[in-house]
């Protein structure tokens, strides 16, 4: 294994060339873009064979993506922000015709106003659609994700489009040194993408014909994409414990605990802001409070029954939404009423408070954790809160 | 195709294989099923089918059914050079990394008008830019038919549409001029070498060009004209004389571009008046005389453009 220093976008571009992808789709919107850069750049020295395809607009560039996955190739495809958005369509159809494309996102704040900063919206505004999602804290598990993501998607009991998130500059832009795996590791972990129908003139097949609108057929297909999406929960568990096996680095398949045995107060986090989270935490934990932090890593399928594992027996839970629903429930981000209701129900259930934090790329500090984390230990004592919402390092 | 002639020559020449067959449900004397049959045959059957949203999909591949013999995948509306150019980059990637075996297989992608040359325009000349080994035929009905006959980006002058009623405020009915689909691509995209224009009511012109599209390695691009009894209002027993009326009046040419360099493939002997075609149809019912002359005028100047003598100086 070797150890290299790269950013996140390198890391995923190499993770793209040791998985063998036969066709890339490109086409440039920051924070993303470097992959596609680094990708061009393989592609033209022959390190590695691929069809490398520039493409007109991001509906073209996730079109492209999607045919040639239903072709049979391995493709790899990426965006950020509103680029994204601009891929709705492709999007939901890439998981309705079961085609396992692998995405990067670059997560970046939506227009307007124009900013670079990120924001999970552009992901989590699609999070009912199909797409397994994974979150990454760092280059390391940007990479390892992604290869995660390939093997998940392309099991023939899945067949589900996955997308590895990473947060635009702490992820995409930052320098850190990472164990690049070799490629016999990745043969040993990731089988040859091969599924049964595609369009081959040998064993003809129409795909994603017109159904009657009387009902006659669309509701049971809705019915598979659930029960694919149930089975990625089992074969995402399979394929993390078999990834620490291979490489040696071992991931909780959903969520990553932090210092929450026995703690009053938990605070739910996606990305790379959890180092700041954790931090906090370890700080705290030194004077004797009992804190921890939980990230999620896999979004979709939801960790309900992990949450609800952790959580139930805690004081207060906190989730950082770095994201935005406008006219939700309770005011609340996406994360957080996701969470919600996974404890609603639940007899001692704790309250659940949303912390909005780092919206557009604002820096969340160590101290604005600690704040969280004190605004916790209180609903914590009382047992209830006494804010539903509260927006962290708002110029009021 | 190994080894046999491209060209289409006459009836034996013409496979008695079937790959579009029966299982669609068309309207009776539906120009764009004519086309899907031609073009079947004529790309035999070692070919990949995409076929973007519009008649061409919602009555041809109802679940349960389907006419297609080879392999067919719908594509979205917008998204037809996106959907060759995709499935051709995965063919070339599996062929070369031998992940894939066997002769060449065809991409053709699909689209109607509307797909082609409204919401599809980016995908379309981002798949003439692409490279990859795909032909695009645009089935041109002049319409968004499937939706109930709305005008499209090739809607000709004066047709009758829903979206462009003649009414007593606005009595010509469609006042937008139509694009020049192939010569957009022809013209805006100088690495394609095979564009071409054709019609259903000329088959063997159209299934050679086909053959000449599919032979080219990069994109190609074909506009044929199917009449639509529907939309058109003609009558059903009449599409491919309203097919070859277009033609013989100079109102719709066939040429090829190859390689950048035109040449028609057929030159009506003498053309006919305007007229002739207009008045076969209802779409244009509520022309006037004098409606009908500026039409003339049009086709007269597009016919000296191409080199051919306009009708009304014979």
């Amino acid at each position: 294994m070797v150890r290299r220093v790269v950013t996140g976008v390198i890391a995923i571009a190499n993770a793209v060339k040791l998985a063998d992808v036969d066709v890339i789709t490109a086409y440039p919107i920051r924070p993303y873009t470097g992959v596609m850069n680094e990708l061009a750049r393989m592609v033209a020295d022959g390190e590695f064979d691929a069809e490398y395809v520039i493409a007109d607009c991001e509906h073209s560039q996730f079109e492209m993506a999607k045919h040639a996955s239903m072709a049979g190739a391995r493709v790899f495809t990426g965006s950020a922000g509103i680029g994204f958005a601009y891929a709705y369509e492709p999007i939901v159809v890439t998981a309705s015709d079961r085609a396992p494309v692998v995405a990067m996102l670059g997560d970046r704040t939506l227009d307007d106003p124009g900013c670079f900063g990120v924001e999970h919206t552009d992901a989590l505004a699609d999070r009912d659609l199909g797409w397994i999602m994974f979150f990454a804290e760092n280059a390391q598990e940007a990479l390892d994700m992604t290869l995660m993501a390939y093997r998940v998607a392309e099991d023939a009991r899945v067949l589900l489009p996955a997308l590895v998130c990473c947060d635009g500059h702490f992820i995409t832009h930052v320098y850190r040194p990472i164990d690049m795996p070799e490629s016999e590791q990745v043969k040993a972990f990731l089988p040859p993408y091969n599924r049964q129908y595609l369009l081959d003139p040998d064993r003809p097949v129409s795909i994603a014909p017109q159904v009657g609108s009387s009902g006659e057929h669309a509701y049971e297909f809705r019915r598979q994409m659930v029960e694919a999406m149930v089975a990625a929960r089992r074969i995402i568990s399979e394929a993390s414990e078999d990834f620490g096996k291979i490489f040696g680095r071992k991931y909780p398949p959903f969520v990553e605990e932090y210092m929450v045995q026995g703690a009053d107060a938990v605070l739910i986090i996606l990305g790379n802001m959890s180092m700041n989270a954790r931090e906090a935490a370890r700080q705290l934990r030194a004077k004797g409070e009992r804190v921890g932090v939980v990230r999620i890593r896999t979004y979709r399928p939801f960790p309900d029954v992990e949450l609800q594992k952790v959580l139930v027996s805690a004081g207060a839970v906190g989730v950082v939404d770095c994201n935005f629903s406008y006219g939700s429930p309770l005011g609340g981000g996406i994360v957080c009423n996701d969470v919600r209701s996974a404890l609603y129900g639940f007899p001692r259930a704790p309250p659940v408070v949303d912390f909005f934090a780092g919206l557009g790329g604002r820096e969340v500090t160590v101290e604005d954790f600690i704040g969280m984390f004190r605004i916790l230990l209180t609903a914590a004592r009382t047992r209830k809160a006494e804010k539903n919402v509260y927006w962290i390092g708002l110029r009021e | 195709m190994m080894g046999v002639s491209l060209e289409v020559k006459s009836i034996s020449d013409v496979p008695r294989e079937e790959y579009y067959a029966s299982g669609h449900r068309t309207c009776a004397g539906c120009g764009p099923a004519i086309m899907c049959k031609l073009a079947a045959k004529a790309a035999g059957p070692r070919t990949v089918i995409l076929g973007a949203t519009g008649c061409m999909y919602v009555a041809n591949t109802s679940y349960y059914l389907t006419p297609w013999v080879v392999p067919w995948m719908h594509t979205q509306l917008g998204a037809g050079g996106s959907a060759g150019a995709g499935t051709a980059a995965a063919f070339r990637a599996l062929m070369r990394k031998r992940k894939l075996r066997g002769e060449k297989i065809n991409v053709i992608a699909l689209c109607g008008d509307g797909a082609t040359a409204d919401i599809g325009m980016n995908a379309l000349s981002g798949g003439m830019l692409s490279g990859q080994d795909f032909l695009y035929i645009c089935y041109d009905n002049q319409s968004y038919a499937n939706t109930g006959i709305q005008a499209s980006g090739t809607t000709p002058w004066g047709a009758w549409t829903t979206f462009t009623p003649p009414g007593r405020a606005s009595p010509t009915g469609n006042v937008r001029l139509n694009k020049n689909l192939a010569r957009l691509v022809a013209t805006g995209h100088p690495s394609v070498e095979y564009v071409a224009t054709a019609s259903i009511a000329f088959p063997f012109d159209f299934m050679t060009k086909v053959r000449e599209g599919l032979a080219v390695d990069g994109p190609a691009f074909i506009q044929v004209q199917t009449p639509c009894p529907k939309g058109w209002r003609f009558d059903s027993s009449r599409t491919i004389e309203v097919g070859r009326l277009s033609v013989e009046t100079g109102s719709w040419f066939l040429y090829e571009v190859v390689k950048g360099d035109l040449r028609l493939t057929y030159r009506p002997r003498e053309l006919l008046p305007v007229a002739e075609y207009v008045r076969a149809q209802g779409r244009f019912a509520h022309l006037s005389e004098t409606d009908i002359e500026t039409v003339q005028k049009r086709v007269d100047e597009a016919c000296r453009e191409i080199g051919l003598a306009p009708s009304s100086e014979r």
